[in-house]
């Protein structure tokens, strides 16, 4: 079947982005200044010269970057992604933990894009070049060109400190032990980010959908539809969103890039601990391993993302569901 | 006159709002002083060269035009004015359009439930025998759109008809594209609609086999009608035609010498005074560049617009 072909090509497609990306970013770290010692020593420690020496044999740092580079990729095969500098645990503990709360983040602010966008997108569209379409278009056009982190930085300001609604940040409240954090708390830690999250999305998603809707409402089945007496509900209902359905749930998953890399800014400003904090971190104090294990999975994530939207599109485009099958 | 016309269209002309070159504007009188009438229980044959106007005449009667087109004239439906909010009403079930091709089918729905213009059972069994009747079995019930062939297409959008009872259906190009034998048939379902009283207007490039199904014969030139005559004359021969066009068009069928006739079919852009046949007409005189009146054939089957008459 067609499906399985194209999950099979992508798995491929996976593979080899993997390689890549392992490879360029070992090239990019190798290459940079950071010294790995004196990351793993920090500052204001007495370490002595010798000790240094020792550390840096034991790591193999004196290999040649092939082999230090077969070393890791086989310790990742493995599922060894080494030992985080910072957090002095397993860097795949520490990328599990933090990709928890930034999943979180993320859900709710690609769940709140992808609807609103929609929804505006489908309503701009229908009712194109009318006050309403004019207004939400403007009103996308200043929020796209507006930055996330500003919004968030106006959020914080407006609903934390002046109203009081929603935490100044993090992603659980300050003084309570872990046991006892509940699932809604942590929610409520995350809507103001994720909010200001799906701000640097939605607009994107809504005027895509407007193009798509406006191309739509142009065909020639919507004008058999209303030549038809088809009431513009009715239309709405069964030509439009089936039509336009496709290319949202595309752009939705194709989508996720993008919030994985809003959420380094908005996780920055509300000082949330997730993924991209993390990242941040782990570049600035020279976390190498960290780092690097930090863009592997990103990089899966995103593809995953990507590959989902392209699985979705064979499945629910009968053009390509249906095209092996012979017609009459 | 016999009886009251299901379609009577007096001096219609339809004008759209362009913009040119940045913001200036401009006015593109695409149809002008178009006259027209459908009877019961007949067929007429609408025919001309491209862009005369032919398919945007049924998106006017249908109220589908673009936002931009102005309206003006009259469009009687049984007598009284088709006004934007009675069309509203009865399109889809007392005046049917069957589009041309497969692009006015929704490429993601299955063509028997979008055939169907309600999901209820007697809307499913009209479906059923109306696919019966046009040859499509049950199987294409269940296809897509792109998986239909053109002659498939074709008879799924007559099929639409079945829904409901119109009274007036308009067909717009049933046959390019098909054989001898499909075209034929297709022109004879058409004439069963007409022989069950209803009003049929075939908009149509295939005047040979139109003029052998309908009934009279309505030609269009440069965005108006220049004649509107009984079918029969158009077999009988060029001596029963009176306008100039209808007899070079005549002359330009195959059968009747292929002759060509110099010269092009004006664009809207260009405003006329007079008659739009003037620059390509054998017996153009000055008069011809003043209003042309309408004759009415005497047995009212008809009229020309030339100043000679009939």
């Amino acid at each position: 079947m067609n499906v399985i072909k194209i999950i099979f090509k992508n798995s491929i497609r996976m593979i080899t982005l993997l390689i890549a990306v392992a490879i360029a970013s070992f090239i990019l770290v190798t290459s940079s200044p950071i010294d790995p010692v004196q990351s793993y020593v920090r500052e204001g420690v007495a370490v002595s010269a010798e000790q240094r020496e020792e550390i840096a044999n034991y790591w193999g740092l004196y290999n040649s970057p092939i082999e230090r580079f077969e070393n890791w990729g086989k310790n990742i095969l493995n599922g060894d992604m080494g030992t985080s500098l910072i957090y002095r645990k397993p860097v795949s503990e520490v990328i599990g933990e933090k990709f928890q709360s930034s999943i979180i983040l993320m859900s709710i602010s690609w769940i709140i894009s992808g609807i609103l966008g929609f929804v505006l997108g489908v309503i701009m569209g229908v009712f194109e070049s009318s006050k309403i379409d004019k207004f939400i278009r403007n009103i996308c056009f200043i929020i796209s060109s507006t930055p996330s982190f500003w919004i968030g930085m106006m959020f914080l300001i407006i609903f934390s400190v002046k109203l009081g609604w929603f935490p100044i940040g993090f992603s659980v409240p300050i003084g309570v032990s872990s046991d006892n954090i509940t699932f809604s708390q942590k929610l409520y830690h995350a809507i103001l980010p994720a909010i200001t999250l799906s701000f640097s999305s939605f607009s994107n998603i809504a005027l895509h959908t407007r193009a798509k809707i406006t191309e739509i409402m142009k065909s020639n089945y919507i004008l058999f539809a209303k030549a038809r007496g088809e009431s513009l509900f009715n239309i709405i209902k069964r030509h439009v969103l089936r039509n336009a359905l496709i290319p949202a749930v595309t752009l939705q998953f194709a989508s996720i890039s993008e919030i994985f890399g809003g959420s380094i800014l908005a996780e920055q400003v509300f000082s949330y601990p997730g993924l991209g904090q993390t990242a941040v971190d782990a570049g600035l104090r020279g976390d190498i391993p960290l780092l690097l294990g930090i863009a592997l999975i990103s990089s899966i994530f995103v593809f995953l993302g990507n590959i989902i939207a392209n699985i979705l599109y064979a499945v629910l485009d009968p053009k390509i569901r249906e095209g092996a099958k012979y017609s009459e | 006159m016999k009886n009251i016309p299901e379609i009577e269209i007096e001096n219609l002309s339809i004008t759209f709002k362009i913009y040119e070159k940045g913001l200036i504007q401009k006015n593109i009188k695409t149809i002008s002083n178009l006259c027209l009438k459908a009877y019961k229980g007949e067929i007429l044959a609408v025919v001309g060269s491209s862009g005369s106007g032919k398919s945007l005449l049924a998106h006017a009667i249908m109220g589908i035009l673009p936002k931009n087109a102005t309206v003006t004239g009259s469009i009687k439906y049984k007598g009284s004015e088709l006004t934007e909010k009675r069309i509203h009403n009865l399109r889809g079930k007392e005046i049917c359009i069957i589009p041309q091709s497969v692009s006015y089918l929704d490429p993601l729905m299955k063509v028997g439930s979008q055939v169907m213009i309600k999901n209820n059972k007697s809307c499913f069994e009209k479906m059923r025998n109306a696919f019966k009747r046009y040859d499509l079995c049950e199987n294409a019930e269940k296809l897509y759109p792109f998986q239909y062939s053109g002659g498939m297409a074709r008879r799924a959008l007559i099929s639409t008809v079945e829904q409901t009872e119109p009274s007036v259906i308009i067909a717009d190009e049933p046959t390019p594209g098909l054989d001898k034998q499909m075209a034929y048939k297709t022109m004879k379902y058409f004439r069963d609609f007409a022989d069950k009283g209803k009003a049929v207007i075939i908009i149509t490039h295939d005047i040979d086999i139109a003029v052998q199904y309908a009934d009279k014969v309505s030609v269009f030139y440069g965005g108006t009608t220049l004649e509107t005559t009984k079918a029969e004359n158009f077999i009988k021969g060029e001596k029963y035609l009176c306008h100039p066009y209808t007899k070079a068009l005549y002359n330009a069928l195959p059968q009747n010498g292929f002759k060509p006739v110099e010269g092009f079919q004006p664009s809207p852009y260009d405003v006329f005074e007079g008659c739009i046949y003037y620059d390509r007409c054998d017996i153009r005189c000055e008069k011809c560049k003043e209003n042309i009146p309408i004759y009415n054939f005497p047995d009212g089957s008809g009229f020309v617009r030339c100043i000679n008459g009939y």
